[in-house]
């Protein structure tokens, strides 16, 4: 009896510590702050801004027709929330035909670096009542802030514009750049949540999930979440054979092909 | 039913595809043509990037080709040894037109230069066979007979060439260096187009070599096989660009569809079977040429470019 009692007890002291501590920590924590005004605040124990993903991983498998993510998070009161969705960057290549004789074909062209492979916002109200558009162009958020690094370009300045805007229509076209912005749903000015889709053609590679917490047409603060996308199973495989071994990948492609053709003329024949 | 295609990178119905195949494959058995000129516009009417509709259009036929072959050399028509010689000419001409390929890629002028190709050569071939084919049929039914495109109207000067040689089964005395010469050329052509070259050596084996139409089929599509299978092979080590999921769906389309293809060909007449090719030729040179010379919903197009 004596010898449970102990037991209990024993180790039932530094846990009572344990709480008077986690009890007092905070308070001497908040009174330091009181104490300084205000100016410690990054050590605030509640953070302003928590985000996850539903899944950090976008698997393209063989059955993949386009998914959604769900994200989900919370802040530390009232403000507006802003999601920026950024994929991989990319080389991409603007030609513009036109009309030689009766013919149409390529003439002039730009190139651009830092073309996101894909490209989505989202937001809890329009962006333009949100924040001055420093603070947009800043964080590049809308397809029109973009920081496009122009490489090569085949005409004058005066036409780029035009080039730089079909740019970002081929991409909407393609459903991998959004139209304007999606929504960001708030509940009780705490907790927000967005749905963001990727639909069949999303390119792979290491995505970035960027969240802005605006309040009075400031960023108070953001969070980046990683997010994968990546081809999973037998199309990975296929994928990596016929980039790392090309010539092996040709042949068994050949064989295949040749193997099917043969199998097809004896099965059909008995038919 | 949605399957992802791993090097096309995009999702597609696999119905469309196995119905794709299998008209492609039809074409095949029937006219003795791989049906790559229509595959290549096809799989890029999907949303297939063009290099991968060349890659594994390539790869399908050189299955049904396959299956062609087999079926026709039952029959006993197949000239092996007039496939050989063009197969030589062949796969020299096709490794040639890779670097042309190469070259006109780096100019950002391949899809004027595939366009063009198309519409000039599916033009000539498509109204000179139609030409013929109908005069052919005119005649046949003048006189009730039956015609046969022989060698009659040839130039004396293809009989100075040297390196005869005997081709027994088209009963053919000519030289060597002409179905060398013949299999260079579509080779070149077969590299750039990114097609089997069949809808041109078929009426080039028929009018230029003066072989019978009932060898040339078969004969035609023994020589196609290799040059896909060697389309397949550089693009594969090269560019990446060869989809085995997507050829496969094209394929057992097509086994089926080539198969149901010979049984038709064999029961129609060698004209009937000419005016049905010619007017399928014009038709998507019609299409390709409307295309060149139409103002485009969207004059400005992206093209990814390796870092």
């Amino acid at each position: 009896m004596a010898a449970l009692t102990r037991r209990v007890r024993w180790p039932a002291w530094p846990s009572v510590v344990t709480v008077l501590a986690a009890l007092v920590m905070p308070l001497a924590a908040a009174l330091g702050v009181w104490g300084l005004g205000g100016g410690a605040r990054a050590q605030e124990p509640v953070q302003p801004l928590v985000v996850d993903l539903s899944d950090h991983l976008v698997a393209i498998t063989t059955a993949f027709s386009g998914t959604d993510v769900l994200l989900f998070g919370a802040t530390d009161g009232p403000g507006d929330v802003v999601l920026v969705v950024r994929g991989p960057a990319t080389r991409k290549v603007v030609r513009k035909k036109a009309q030689l004789g009766i013919i149409w074909a390529n003439r002039d062209s730009v190139t651009y670096e830092n073309v996101p492979a894909f490209y989505q916002v989202f937001s809890s109200r329009p962006l333009n009542d949100l924040a001055p558009r420093s603070v947009l162009s800043r964080l590049q958020i809308g397809t029109e802030n973009l920081a496009f690094k122009k490489v090569d370009q085949s005409v004058t300045e005066s036409f780029v514009p035009g080039f730089r805007a079909a740019l970002v229509r081929l991409k909407q076209k393609e459903a991998l750049y959004g139209l304007g912005t999606q929504p960001v749903t708030l509940l009780a000015n705490r907790l927000f949540k967005a749905d963001l889709h990727f639909p069949a053609n999303v390119p792979t590679g290491a995505y970035s999930v960027e969240v802005y917490l605006i309040r009075d047409g400031d960023v108070v603060s953001g969070k980046i979440t990683p997010l994968v996308v990546s081809k999973i199973g037998l199309g990975a495989e296929i994928y990596d054979m016929a980039q790392q071994q090309g010539y092996l990948y040709g042949l068994a492609a050949i064989v295949v092909a040749v193997v099917s053709g043969w199998l097809a003329a004896v099965v059909l024949r008995k038919n | 039913m949605q399957i992802y295609l791993p090097i096309a990178e995009m999702s597609v119905n696999v119905f469309v595809i196995l119905g794709m195949g299998w008209g492609i494959g039809f074409l095949s058995g029937a006219f003795g043509v791989g049906g790559g000129f229509l595959m290549t516009p096809l799989l890029m009417f999907l949303g297939v990037a063009p290099p991968v509709a060349v890659g594994t259009g390539a790869n399908q036929i050189v299955a049904s080709s396959v299956t062609g072959v087999i079926a026709h050399t039952r029959r006993g028509n197949v000239d092996f040894k007039m496939g050989g010689v063009l197969l030589v000419g062949g796969l020299i001409g096709s490794s040639a037109g890779v670097f042309l390929f190469g070259l006109l890629q780096s100019l950002g002028q391949i899809d004027l230069a595939i366009s063009l190709a198309y519409v000039l050569f599916l033009g000539a071939v498509g109204g000179l066979m139609a030409v013929e084919s109908l005069q052919a049929m005119w005649r046949v039914r003048r006189k009730g007979g039956r015609s046969d495109a022989t060698g009659a109207g040839r130039h004396g000067w293809i009989h100075g060439l040297p390196f005869k040689m005997r081709f027994r089964k088209s009963k053919l005395y000519i030289s060597a260096l002409l179905p060398l010469a013949v299999g260079f050329g579509v080779g070149v052509l077969t590299a750039i187009m990114g097609v089997g070259g069949g809808f041109i050596m078929v009426p080039v084996m028929i009018y230029l070599l003066g072989m019978p139409t009932q060898v040339v089929v078969g004969t035609s599509l023994f020589q196609i096989i290799f040059v896909t299978a060697n389309t397949t092979f550089l693009q594969a080590a090269m560019n990446q660009t060869v989809d085995v999921v997507l050829a496969l769906l094209l394929i057992v389309g097509g086994v089926v569809g080539a198969q149901s293809g010979a049984r038709i060909g064999a029961k129609l007449r060698s004209e009937q079977l000419r005016i049905l090719l010619a007017l399928l030729v014009l038709a998507v040179c019609g299409k390709l040429a409307y295309d060149l010379v139409a103002t485009p919903s969207d004059v400005f197009t992206l093209v990814v470019e390796a870092n």
